[in-house]
């Protein structure tokens, strides 16, 4: 077990030190004070809050972004390792395998919690500041954001773990990631419109469409931010779906557990029997 | 009791139609510097891969400490192996000494030592660097350090002084002589043979996957038959023409005689019943880099 947490801190300190949390927090930062400074503007007569806003924009933000930053760190962490030889030598000590991938994921899952969090939160303070006044009430959605944010980000970590661990050449992991990425960020959702259009309600049901929902993690993502919070849904003009779509946040949460832990474990599986 | 520490028996090791390694039986015994001596794919790199368990072989068995080298309790075996990389990767933003306080404390290691050893192999002075700046050199000799935490019973060192000057040459054979002197278990890859001479107890050499010579140097040189030559140069040019006719002239004063390792004795005998005035006596004992070139054509032909 302190072999997990030694090489959690050396991840977490490698992080810092080649300046990726750092760039990554400013990045969402920036982006999150420009949505909420550009946001608010038509927003000011209405008296709504900044933040609660600035929640919905960031989070069709952030189901882009996140995703993205945790494929470009987790493409790398297995095949990299192993291309370098800083792998053989790791596996030369006296760690298992499963002590390895589980000290690398939770160590750039904290970079990227961190980032985030320190990105986002950042952002949020300011944001509040501009506005006058701190308002405690609109930081439960806003907080909220921040851990849905890194469950997606942590379940795209996961899916990139297992596609380093499957192939042989990092420029092949690079454009898998990137084509996954693409794949349930983008293309999921355009063919589930289509086919929605299409069908005109006649098969599917609500309780299919739930399911189809499910099996996206940057849906999952979108179901729980935009219809966890009653007033949220309605700046988002989501007020419709979340009556149709009546998950509960638990079970949104689970499915986000699962697209966490399955290509985890299935990643951890395949490095256990990879040779080097 | 069975003192050895790494027995690989029947090994196979295939990749694809590639036998990286073909039916090679190997024992390291306890306190032992065995050098490994083969051309580029001949296996070396495998062999020491089979023995960390980083890969599995496909036939045979391959055995650490008397356990199975790829099982579920190898991790914990691994605690008294060092390994020196071929290729010396480490960490380019972490330090000198962090990287060695990473590794110490993965071996479970207080790192009170790490100081002692990074002034051991010479670079205690950059040791709050970062690796990312570091020569060639510096990094080989923090690799070296690693491998040497926590007192290893076994070393496995693939190609530790490729590219290095001759310095740090020295200072790596200074630190072999004392991890001998320990009592340590040494199995060290090379191309450069000669470089060895007087540090390995034994000699591996390979071909293809293959065992195609294991012995101690002396039994080596023995069995490929290679002449050692003696040279004798005479004060004066005629002296020489009392010598027997297995004696070749080089020039007016000197000539050679090439004869057998078990020849030698009387060869010089037959010298001094001769007597005239000698300026010079060399004898040419075959160098390992000779041995090697001989057995690698050997089995060529």
């Amino acid at each position: 077990m302190n072999a997990v947490f030694t090489i959690i801190g050396k991840e977490i300190r490698d992080g810092l030190r080649n300046r990726w949390v750092l760039a990554t927090a400013l990045l969402l930062a920036a982006l999150a004070l420009a949505l909420g400074l550009l946001g608010s503007s038509p927003t000011g007569t209405v008296k709504a809050d900044p933040l609660a806003v600035t929640v919905v924009s960031l989070s069709s933000l952030s189901i882009f972004l996140v995703p993205l930053i945790a494929m470009l760190l987790a493409y790398d962490a297995v095949v990299g390792e192993i291309d370098r030889g800083t792998m053989a030598l790791l596996l030369s000590y006296p760690v298992s395998r499963w002590q390895v991938i589980v000290g690398k994921f939770f160590g750039h899952l904290a970079i990227l919690a961190l980032a985030t969090s320190a990105g986002y939160g950042s952002a949020g303070l300011a944001l509040q500041w501009a506005n006058g006044g701190l308002d405690p009430a609109a930081w439960q959605p806003f907080a909220l954001l921040i851990g849905a944010s890194i469950l997606l980000g942590a379940s795209f970590l996961a899916m990139g773990y297992l596609i380093s661990t499957l192939v042989r050449e990092r420029a092949t992991a690079a454009g898998i990631a990137v084509g996954v990425w693409l794949f349930f960020v983008v293309i999921y959702d355009m063919a589930l419109l289509g086919v929605l259009a299409a069908d005109q309600g006649r098969h599917i049901s609500p309780g299919l469409l739930n399911t189809l929902l499910l099996l996206n993690p940057s849906d999952v993502y979108r179901l729980l931010n935009l219809t966890g919070f009653e007033n949220i849904s309605q700046y988002a003009g989501m007020a419709g779906v979340s009556d149709q779509a009546s998950l509960p946040v638990s079970a949104l949460v689970a499915a986000q557990l699962l697209w966490i832990a399955v290509p985890f474990v299935l990643a951890a599986a395949a490095f256990r029997s990879k040779p080097l | 009791m069975n003192t050895d520490l790494v027995t690989l028996a029947g090994v196979s090791k295939h990749y694809g139609a590639l036998r990286a390694i073909d039916g090679l039986d190997l024992q390291l015994h306890e306190g032992e510097c065995v050098a490994l001596a083969g051309h580029n794919g001949a296996g070396k790199s495998t062999l020491i891969k089979l023995i960390l368990g980083l890969i599995r072989p496909t036939h045979g068995r391959v055995a650490l400490f008397g356990h199975d080298a790829h099982g579920a309790a190898a991790a914990r075996l691994r605690g008294k192996i060092g390994y020196l990389p071929e290729t010396v990767a480490l960490h380019p933003s972490m330090t000198g000494a962090e990287t060695l306080a990473f590794y110490a404390r993965l071996k479970r290691q207080p790192l009170s030592g790490n100081a002692r050893l990074l002034e051991k192999v010479g670079i205690a002075g950059a040791a709050h660097r970062r690796v990312g700046g570091y020569s060639k050199g510096m990094r080989q000799r923090l690799a070296l350090a690693q491998a040497l935490l926590g007192q290893p019973r076994v070393l496995l060192f693939d190609e530790p002084t490729t590219g290095l000057d001759p310095a740090s040459r020295l200072m790596f054979y200074d630190i072999v002589h004392e991890l001998r002197a320990d009592g340590a278990t040494i199995l060290l890859s090379t191309h450069a043979l000669s470089e060895l001479a007087g540090h390995a107890d034994r000699i591996l050499v390979m071909k293809a996957g293959k065992k195609i010579a294991d012995g101690a140097m002396s039994a080596l040189r023995r069995s490929t038959g290679l002449p050692i030559r003696i040279r004798l140069t005479f004060e004066d040019s005629q002296a020489g023409a009392t010598l027997p006719d297995a004696w070749r002239r080089i020039d007016a004063r000197r000539y050679e005689l090439a004869c057998l390792e078990q020849d030698k004795i009387d060869a010089i005998r037959s010298i001094g019943a001769l007597a005239p005035p000698l300026a010079d006596l060399d004898i040419l004992v075959p160098g390992l880099d000779d041995i090697y070139a001989h057995l690698l054509e050997r089995e060529d032909v």
